[in-house]
């Protein structure tokens, strides 16, 4: 079984945690920029971290046979902190790097005016530099959240299929399946999505533009869960081949359309090992 | 050593580069967005006829020796400050074929610093003779750490002296109490060095 997990924020795991995930087939991840628990006060804290999203973290992924892809972008939280707003002139240098396959993560915290104006200065930034979009949801007033955030991306211009919106529930699933967007759930303990709900959704929406992530940070998370999910699905049912589209063919169609996701050596990996197939289309 | 014409043969001027190149002279600070697509538009293979580049390094070395020359120091420190690994790689290879004097090598102290083995390998090329005598032999010491093969040390014969010397053995004493091996290539070094 191969498995991408298209969010996670490895910086805040050990690399213990690269190693388990190897073992379980997770070989390809994408980690958006975020928010790091403890507030930054300067623009030098930010390119620090980017530097590293591009830098070291795919360095250290690599000693384990994992693929590192990062997206960068100020995240809502701090849009609303005069200290980090600069950090926006400098994102179009960032935005050209080869292993930046996303703007990302955006959208709402809050749902400031400040919010408002990042929020669309980067899908704007989106659509100049030929990236597609990861779209972030808030925790707190999730469904008017969702629809303005829907809302916002529509008239960005930006096209819907350049943008997954993510942390999504039963709640909040039908709207942005109508919206064109791709959709995607953060299987986290106790909170935002578990996997026997995940599969449930499955059942429901179908497979189409589903995508599945752990998002594991620094928070109470487990960098496994997407592959619980998998086993989950097949528990449930789901054929191998089924499972491959939600937890690896589909994040692979959805960042493949920055141009720049290159999969080459974990793809070759796979092909030895033998334990996968390589499929074109679906 | 590598030389600029060489890379000019092996990634010609033609197409986007081509275009590249005369825009960075007219307009060095194009060079920002440049620079890091070139592994994109010219590819990542390895080259043939000069081993040890690939062909996105060819371009990006081409890149930096097209900027006007009172330009080239202050170009490459930013585009190395804000340079993921393989462009940070591309300038710290560049440093000797540049007309710069040592105003590289606080980039070569960034890069041995780091714990990536791509960048303190690319560090210790034919530039770092602008290292001073301690600084060089604490690099070609953690080569050696990190498991690095000494062939990607530049000049190392002509330079490795009696301290070096006494720091391998040092690593090798310690290598052999806790049962650990040493690698080939610095035993061998360390044999040559002998009669120090
Ligand atoms: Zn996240």
């Amino acid at each position: 079984m191969r498995i991408f997990d298209p969010h996670i924020h490895m910086t805040s795991r050990t690399t213990d945690d690269y190693e388990r995930m190897a073992a379980a087939g997770i070989t390809a991840i994408v980690e958006p920029a975020f928010w790091l628990g403890q507030p930054r006060t300067s623009v030098g804290s930010f390119t620090d971290y980017f530097d590293s999203l591009v830098g070291w973290e795919p360095f250290r992924a690599s000693q384990f046979g994992v693929r590192h892809h990062a997206t960068i972008a100020l995240n809502p939280k701090e849009a609303n902190d005069p200290r980090c707003r600069e950090v926006l002139d400098l994102l179009p240098r960032y935005l050209e790097k080869d292993g930046v396959v996303a703007v990302g993560e955006v959208g709402y915290d809050s749902m400031t005016p400040e919010e408002d104006e990042v929020f669309a200065a980067q899908l704007a930034l989106a659509v100049e530099h030929e990236l597609p979009a990861l779209v972030h949801t808030p925790h707190r007033d999730k469904a008017r959240g969702t629809e303005r955030t829907l809302a916002v991306v529509a008239e960005s211009g930006i096209e819907p299929g350049h943008v997954v919106v993510d942390h999504l529930n039963e709640v909040t699933v039908g709207l942005v399946r109508d919206s064109g967007c791709w959709l995607a759930f953060s299987i986290y303990p106790d909170t935002k999505m578990s996997p026997p709900r995940m599969v449930n959704i499955l059942r429901e929406y179908g497979l189409e533009r589903m995508l599945v992530n752990s998002a594991a940070d620094w928070g109470r998370s487990d960098p496994l869960l997407t592959r619980t999910t998998a086993d989950a699905m097949l528990a449930a049912g789901f054929s191998e081949d089924d499972v491959d589209r939600v937890l690896w063919r589909n994040p692979v169609d959805f960042y493949g359309q920055s141009g720049r996701l290159d999969l080459s050596d974990v793809e070759k990996e796979a092909t030895f090992a033998g334990n996968s197939i390589l499929r074109g289309g679906s | 050593m590598t030389t600029l014409n060489e890379l000019r043969a092996a990634v010609p001027a033609q197409g986007w580069l081509g275009e590249a190149l005369e825009r960075v002279a007219g307009d060095p600070g194009a060079i920002g967005r440049l620079f890091p697509a070139a592994g994109r538009r010219v590819g990542r293979d390895a080259l043939a006829d000069v081993p040890g580049w690939s062909a996105d390094e060819a371009a990006r070395v081409q890149l930096l020796a097209a900027l006007p020359a009172d330009r080239v120091a202050a170009e490459a420190e930013g585009l190395y400050r804000y340079g993921d690994a393989a462009e940070k790689r591309a300038v710290l290879k560049a440093l000797p074929l540049l007309p710069i004097a040592d105003e590289g090598v606080p980039l070569l102290q960034d890069a041995i610093r780091t714990n990536d083995t791509r960048l303190v390998a690319a560090a210790l090329g034919p530039y770092a003779r602008h290292l001073d005598d301690a600084a060089w032999r604490q690099a070609v010491l953690k080569c050696v750490f990190m498991g690095l093969p000494l062939s990607s040390v530049d000049s190392l014969d002509e330079r490795a002296d009696a301290e070096l010397a006494t720091m391998l053995r040092g690593l090798v004493e310690e290598r052999q109490a806790a049962g650990r091996d040493m690698a080939p290539d610095a035993l061998a070094l360390l044999d040559r060095l002998k009669g120090l």
